[in-house]
């Protein structure tokens, strides 16, 4: 973590190969492929951010905080804060 | 990757059957996930049949009641919190742990009746398989069929029976569709199912083994269950935790690991079983209503618009609306007053109509606000808009500590403060619950009202301003937006104090929309209204007629010697009859023991306008707020001549020494200030010391309330006097 903080470039790289669902532009879908924070991870799990999952960016909050993520092909919506969107990693 | 078994009973030792089963109710408790559809399948199995206890222990709401399943056969229901998982995120969830882990605890369900949205079968299955996996016996309660039907979601019901191992019920427990057909199966003696989903891993089978033979355990499973969360466990010793942390840290147990593991593999397993059962044909293409609707309702702009204007029809209801069935109570008791004092005479008359009717009076003449109150929060809750309420606020709640789960609690907290924080307890962070806590009561409750009411009616006219608004609700609107200020500043203060010990979590999901089920609402407005009836009821109706009994006794002769003085006096100052009377009364009152206390009291409160008579109401209302009304009616209409008036005229004709109105607007809007912030109420200083196990807390609320309302009140006579 303290080499990404001291190198710009090499946290660019990052954030474009590691795409978050925070990043997701309203409307736009994209597929869970793992979860970076482990105590989060267990919190989201249950409530159905499965690897493989796909997600979907419906809205922001007003302020853009929280996000309102739709789930799977089954329509359901999460609100999760954008600190905790970051921690859903999503595939290519 | 653990194992996936299927149909297999090795390790499951099937509980013996309780001979008492025959002899007593079953109990069934009813478990889900939140919106799940619970609470209305509650309500139609049990109906008007309910109440609501503790657990044991804790503080969590315990919703029981007994449901007819034949005729002969009663059963009761316990309707337990709305969970994801079994692995507990909230004190709330910690409820469902602490049951089902002990088999031998004297209220362990017969089985358990899972609720599952048919609409949303993969994430509403994890908590079944974990459920069925503890070889708890089951049925599956298969809620929302409409909802799925719409969706295009086609369920092969027996072949998921024959995955799942256990009774499917479909149902819609909303129209109460499916309801009749879940009671016969309930009536039937049900077994553990025979299905395993999953089992512990074989690397953790060393530490499951040890931990499920040391606690003599009937399988695996829960003693994983044991090795997670044994900490939170309450009815294991401490030598049995240590024993538990001892094991975990010599085979190197890395909890949250397994947890993600075993979540995913569940998921897994749950994906091969729909993909068997259930086939889903997309008939529409649109987006679905509800997010149509949310695009409305969480618009940047449109969206605190409408919240906003959701807010002021709830204050308009409490305070215009509610005006009328006040009155009719008002008006019928003290007619009722006057009719029996005309008729009759003697003390006990008198403790009859001034204590007990007026007492009761003051209880009554709530019921409409609280009705309206209560009926208003039900429906928010109940068409899933709460939920967006939430999801609106949150980042305009971060910066003063709170989340925009606080809001819940905030808002309730304008009906009671003993529910809201109660509340509180959705909240994971530890840091945002105990700062929604302390600061909750000073969100103007119920309470609050009747004393602002009075005191507005009093002083600020009832005109139109603006042409639109009346005055009078804008200075209501200004107190209660006072107490809400003083929460926010009050919660940025503590968020700088306190120190954070985890870290705050927002997910959480959002309900689709509903139109709201009318019974759900009448029931919750007739439990609110009976709790106030009977438990508040109880203590008005005490206290005001001790009050009654203080008022109109005194120490020795006081009273007699106070009473030869003034008649004495009478003579040389040529007053007539009832002047003589009403000085004699007043003369009485001041020298009563309740004029005592005031007394005594009034040197420490002369600095914020009042006096002793207003000292008396504040140290009754402490018991709780609204006594502050009663106590002002007994000792007004003690104090005065005998025909009975409306409070407010008794107010009016109130004088002070020089012989100007006593209540001034100056005198008025102090107390109104004092009003806001004061803890005057044993009530909630009860619950936060229950919901924070610490006296640190009450007593902090205490003195913090205590302490602004003082300065508060006192900046606003001096200013204004």
């Amino acid at each position: 973590m303290a080499l990404f903080r001291r190198s710009p470039q090499i946290v660019a790289a990052q954030a474009a190969t590691r795409r978050s669902a925070k990043d997701l532009r309203v409307g736009e879908t994209g597929t869970i492929c793992c979860l970076e924070d482990p105590e989060m991870a267990l919190k989201l799990l249950e409530m159905g951010c499965v690897p493989g999952v796909q997600v979907r960016l419906s809205g922001r909050a007003p302020l853009g905080d929280p996000l309102m993520l739709v789930l799977g092909d089954q329509e359901y919506t999460l609100s999760v804060r954008a600190s905790e969107a970051a921690t859903i990693l999503l595939k290519e | 990757m653990a194992a996936l078994v299927s149909n297999s009973t090795a390790t499951v030792a099937v509980p013996a059957p309780n001979p008492a089963v025959g002899a007593r109710p079953l109990r069934i408790a009813l478990i889900g996930n939140p919106n799940s559809g619970k609470t209305s399948l509650f309500n139609q199995l049990t109906g008007l049949n309910q109440k609501v206890g503790n657990f044991p222990g804790v503080t969590v709401d315990r919703k029981s009641g007994f449901a007819q399943l034949t005729a002969t056969q009663r059963a009761e229901i316990v309707d337990l919190p709305g969970t994801y998982s079994l692995y507990p995120k909230s004190l709330d969830e910690k409820v469902i742990t602490d049951l089902l882990y002990d088999r031998a605890a004297p209220n362990y369900p017969d089985f358990v009746v899972v609720t599952v949205d048919a609409s949303n079968l993969r994430r509403s299955l994890l908590l079944f398989t974990q459920l069925g996996d503890l070889g708890l016996p089951a049925v599956l309660a298969l809620n929302m069929m409409d909802v799925a039907g719409r969706h295009g979601v086609n369920i092969d019901l027996p072949a998921l029976e024959r995955e799942l191992g256990v009774p499917i019920i479909p149902m819609n427990a909303r129209k109460g569709i499916g309801v009749a057909a879940l009671k016969i199966v309930m009536a039937q003696r049900l077994d553990a199912p025979p299905v395993r989903f999953w089992e512990p891993d074989e690397k953790l089978l060393p530490l499951v083994r040890q931990i499920r033979y040391y606690f003599d355990l009937h399988n695996d499973y829960l003693a994983l269950h044991y090795a997670q969360q044994y900490r939170q466990i309450g009815f294991l010793s401490a030598d049995d935790k240590a024993h538990i942390q001892e094991l975990t840290q010599q085979y190197g147990f890395d909890a949250t690991a397994a947890q993600a593991a075993e979540t995913i593999a569940r998921y897994a397993h749950i994906n091969e079983i729909l993909l068997e059962t259930v086939t889903v044909t997309r008939t529409e293409t649109r987006e679905p209503i509800s997010n149509r609707i949310d695009k409305v309702l969480t618009h940047r702009v449109g969206g605190y618009l409408i919240f906003m204007g959701i807010l002021f029809l709830l204050f308009q209801a409490i305070f215009a609306w509610a005006q009328y069935p006040m009155d009719w109570i008002d008006q019928g008791i003290s007619a009722l007053s006057a009719a029996i004092q005309a008729n009759f005479s003697g003390p006990l008359v008198r403790l009859l109509t001034e204590g007990v009717l007026a007492g009761l009076g003051g209880v009554l003449i709530f019921i409409p606000q609280i009705a309206l109150l209560f009926g208003f929060l039900a429906v928010l809750e109940e068409t899933g808009y709460m939920a967006r309420v939430t999801f609106l606020m949150d980042k305009l709640m971060r910066p003063f500590g709170l989340s925009g789960k606080s809001v819940v609690p905030l808002i309730s907290g304008l009906a009671c403060a003993v529910p809201a924080i109660m509340g509180a307890r959705t909240i994971e962070s530890w840091k945002d619950r105990m700062i929604t806590i302390f600061v909750t009561p000073l969100m103007s409750c119920s309470a609050r009202i009747p004393v602002y009411t009075v005191l507005v009616a009093l002083v600020v006219p009832d005109r139109a301003a603006w042409g639109l608004f009346n005055l009078r609700g804008v200075a209501l609107m200004g107190l209660y937006l006072l107490g809400l200020l003083s929460a926010l500043g009050s919660a940025w203060v503590l968020k700088k104090v306190l120190k954070a010990r985890e870290r705050s979590y927002f997910i959480m999901e959002f309900p689709v929309y509903q139109w709201p089920r009318w019974k759900n609402v009448g029931l919750t407005i007739y439990q609110k209204v009976q709790a106030f009836v009977f438990q508040a009821g109880k203590v008005i109706v005490a206290i005001s007629v001790l009050l009654w009994v203080l008022a109109s006794y005194g120490p020795g002769q006081k009273q007699a010697t106070a009473e030869t003085q003034v008649r004495q006096q009478a003579a040389a100052k040529g007053w007539d009859a009832p002047e003589i009377s009403r000085q004699v009364a007043s003369a009485r009152l001041e020298n009563s023991y309740a004029g005592s206390f005031g007394h005594m009291l009034e040197p420490a409160i002369r600095p914020l306008g009042y006096d002793w008579k207003i000292g008396i109401a504040l140290l009754t209302s402490f018991a709780a707020r609204e006594v502050f009304v009663g106590t002002i009616s007994t000792i007004y209409s003690v104090g005065q001549d005998a025909d009975m008036g409306t409070l407010q005229q008794k107010l009016r004709a109130e004088k002070d020494a020089n012989g100007q109105p006593f209540f001034t607007p100056a005198r008025a809007f102090s107390l109104l200030v004092f009003y806001v912030f004061a803890m005057q109420c044993m009530s909630t200083l009860a619950v936060t010391y229950r919901e924070t196990k610490s006296w640190r807390w009450p007593l902090a609320q205490l003195i913090y309330m205590t302490g602004l309302a003082y300065v508060a009140a006192f900046v606003v006579y001096q200013v204004l006097a």
